[in-house]
């Protein structure tokens, strides 16, 4: 038995692979990367549709129904544009580099759930609509989204120019101080479901998809998410006001056309774990047990997912067409100074209230009056809390009255400012 | 080596023969690359390899950690100072320290010697098989969280404070204390109002004149009374003396600008 394809019904993974085959594991690895590619063509139309509406403009409409096929006439165009290597490049990373991005990125969706498991028409064979699962599925993720890391920085680095590289260094710094905040907010829900595996995370939400409980933890992902993306707000290695393109800068044709197609790809990624883990994966959007849980059986469940999936790329797509780029030195602060300690707060908060749960039994009603207790607390503290008084702008100095004319022409007075009386305050006007 | 009932896959063999060798070329790769940053892909590549057959034999949690934590973290700040110092092309083989080399070629010979020692006096006990070494048919993770945080919770514990003590040490030690006031965002702009009787300009710099025959950076724009703004081009193009000196520019473009200004005018 191969391990690496096969592996057998293993402690702490719910689904079941006994039944799996090697040609069947091969099929399902075709399909996944067959359902990345449209989804990536689709998203690129999705997002340039949504953000046209969102500016009140058509955006594309000319080629297909809708302008769809607008996103494959790019990548068309981009096949066929001319393959620039720099002079100055090191040439096999520089070719390397997209390869990593994108083998790197199409890892992920190895093991995540698209549904429960499926049987065909005809014949009784079952398999989990999931390629593979294992006991540290989710740290699985976040080892392949590491490793897509090296594909931008080395890009950066090969190029052999400076705009790139200062998109690979704030790309580095970026990814690192990020993926803590993330792999803090992914902890909580290994605390909750007692598992990393996703069959398992799935299984444990048949109550309550866990961003509900875990609020702050499923906001702490979301922020984290788009900021490992590099995505608007946050796409800082690539800033095009600054860096020009950043790492990509001097790639043309089919190497930039990999970046971009692991860009979306990294979306769909972080869209679908963040599906997985907090909203419930294929679970569908009513309580447990409704109409004897038909809802959650059979092939019905991928359209669930696939529905939560694209919910959680029109965020993407919303806060890009809201929010502005950061400056990159705060959003390092923010990333460290708030995310970080935010991050880590929850984490004991939520062991500390596991362990009375579990170990000590206690039970939810005893906690009502502690968490009360803290809300007043809160409350109290920030009512009282002093405000920040802001001395208003010149008010140490002396109230001089200002010459309006010294520039040689008028000026307004400044905020403390004050002016001289007119000249022609009180006097009368003398003609007729 | 492996007793009865337990054997090896032929898919496990294979993947062992493709990958051993890659990564032991790697790892001399790593030896007598030139450059820092190839050396530190060698690097890379050997730990992918070996989580790869961690993997394989059936230790996830092991292969998986060892890419989270080596190659996406430690390794990515290795690479992250290369790129920051900037060491690009090969070091220079000067001695920097007296009698280097000799002493590195002994320490090295007996690190050999050691090592030799020690593999050929190694007796392997049967292999027992993965039932063996996971008591209870526990999952992976777990098994190692009841051994590391049930069994030597002291020495985690312990390791625990080492390494936030040495964190701590670090910034200590690279702490510098402010001399100056802190310049924020709003200082900066005030400090350019209170330069602005001093020709300091608060608008963007005009950019660079673009022309039938040229729209190079470095041709000056005209200013609306048809002379050249010099602040225009870049200050680095101006300091090395790139600049394009003011005749190169056709002088039918400058009557034309001057006309159709005046025209305007």
């Amino acid at each position: 038995m191969n391990p690496l394809i096969l592996a057998e019904a293993a402690p702490g993974v719910t689904a079941d692979f006994s039944q799996e085959t090697i040609w069947a594991s091969i099929v399902k690895a075709v399909l996944i990367v067959v359902f990345l590619l449209t989804s990536v063509l689709f998203a690129i139309w999705f997002e340039r549709k949504v953000v046209a509406r969102m500016q009140v403009r058509p955006g594309p409409n000319w080629h297909g129904p809708f302008g769809l096929l607008q996103s494959l006439a790019d990548a068309m165009k981009l096949l066929l544009k001319e393959d620039l290597t720099v002079t100055r490049a090191d040439r096999f990373v520089y070719l390397l580099a997209p390869m990593i991005s994108v083998f790197c990125s199409l890892l992920v969706f190895a093991v995540i759930p698209f549904g429960p498991s499926v049987s065909f028409p005809w014949t009784d064979w079952t398999t989990p609509a999931q390629l593979t699962d294992f006991p540290v599925a989710v740290l699985y993720v976040l080892a392949a989204a590491s490793l897509g890391v090296y594909g931008i920085v080395l890009g950066g680095w090969a190029s052999g120019s400076t705009y790139p590289l200062l998109g690979s260094v704030r790309s580095t710094a970026q990814v690192i101080s990020y993926e803590l905040a993330m792999g803090l907010s992914l902890v909580s829900v290994f605390i909750m479901s007692g598992s990393m595996s996703t069959s398992q995370i799935v299984d444990s939400q048949t109550q309550i998809w866990w961003f509900i409980p875990l609020a702050p933890a499923f906001v702490i992902y979301v922020i984290s998410m788009i900021g490992e993306t590099n995505r608007l707000p946050f796409d800082l290695p690539e800033a095009e006001g600054e860096l020009v393109s950043g790492y990509m800068t001097e790639y043309s044709s089919m190497k930039f056309a990999w970046f971009f197609l692991a860009e979306y790809i990294n979306m769909l990624n972080v869209s679908a774990v963040a599906v997985t883990l907090f909203l419930g994966g294929w679970r569908a959007p009513v309580p447990d047990g409704f109409l004897g849980g038909a809802l959650n059986e059979g092939w019905l469940p991928i359209l669930w997912f696939l529905v939560k999936l694209w919910a959680v790329m029109f965020v993407f797509v919303w806060v890009r067409g809201t929010l502005l780029r950061l400056r990159y030195d705060q959003f390092m602060v923010f990333g460290w100074k708030v995310l970080i300690p935010v991050a880590l707060g929850w984490v004991v908060v939520l062991a500390v209230v596991q362990w009375l749960q579990r170990v000590q039994q206690v039970s939810f009603q005893q906690f009502i009056p502690v968490i009360v207790g803290a809300a007043i607390v809160f409350i109290a503290v920030m009512w009282f809390w002093p405000e920040k008084k802001e001395a208003p702008p010149g008010a140490g100095e002396e109230k001089e009255p200002v010459d309006a004319f010294a520039g040689g022409f008028p000026v307004p007075p400044l905020p403390g400012e004050k002016l001289p009386p007119s000249k022609r305050f009180g006097k009368e006007v003398h003609g007729e | 080596m492996t007793p009865a009932g337990l054997e090896i896959s032929g898919g496990e063999t294979a993947l062992f023969w493709v990958i051993a060798p890659l990564m032991v070329l790697a790892a001399l790769g790593l030896l007598f690359v030139k450059r820092a940053v190839h050396a530190a892909m060698c690097l890379v590549f050997v730990m992918v390899s070996m989580a790869i057959l961690y993997i394989a034999q059936e230790a996830p949690f092991l292969g998986v950690v060892q890419v989270v934590v080596y190659t996406g973290a430690v390794m990515m700040l290795f690479l992250f100072v290369l790129m920051l110092v900037g060491v690009d092309a090969s070091d220079s083989l000067t001695e920097t320290i007296r009698g280097q080399r000799w002493i590195g070629v002994l320490i090295g010979i007996g690190l050999a010697a050691v090592l030799a020692g020690v593999v050929a006096r190694a007796a392997f006990p049967p292999a027992v098989g993965l039932s063996g070494g996971d008591p209870g048919g526990i999952a992976n993770p777990t098994a190692l969280a009841r051994v590391l945080f049930g069994d030597y919770g002291v020495a985690m514990e312990a390791v625990g404070v080492l390494l936030v003590t040495a964190a701590v040490g670090a910034l200590v030690l690279t702490h510098r204390r402010r001399l100056t006031p802190k310049r924020t965002q709003r200082s900066v702009a005030d400090s350019r109002i209170k330069a602005l009787p001093d020709g300091v300009v608060l608008t963007p710099l005009p950019s660079p004149g673009v022309y039938a025959r040229s729209n190079a950076m470095d041709t000056p724009a005209l200013g609306p009374d048809g002379e050249q703004v010099p602040q225009s081009v870049s200050r680095v193009l101006r300091i090395r003396g790139q600049e394009r000196p003011a005749p190169d520019i056709p002088a039918a473009e400058l009557v034309e600008t001057r006309v159709s200004a005046e025209e305007e005018a």
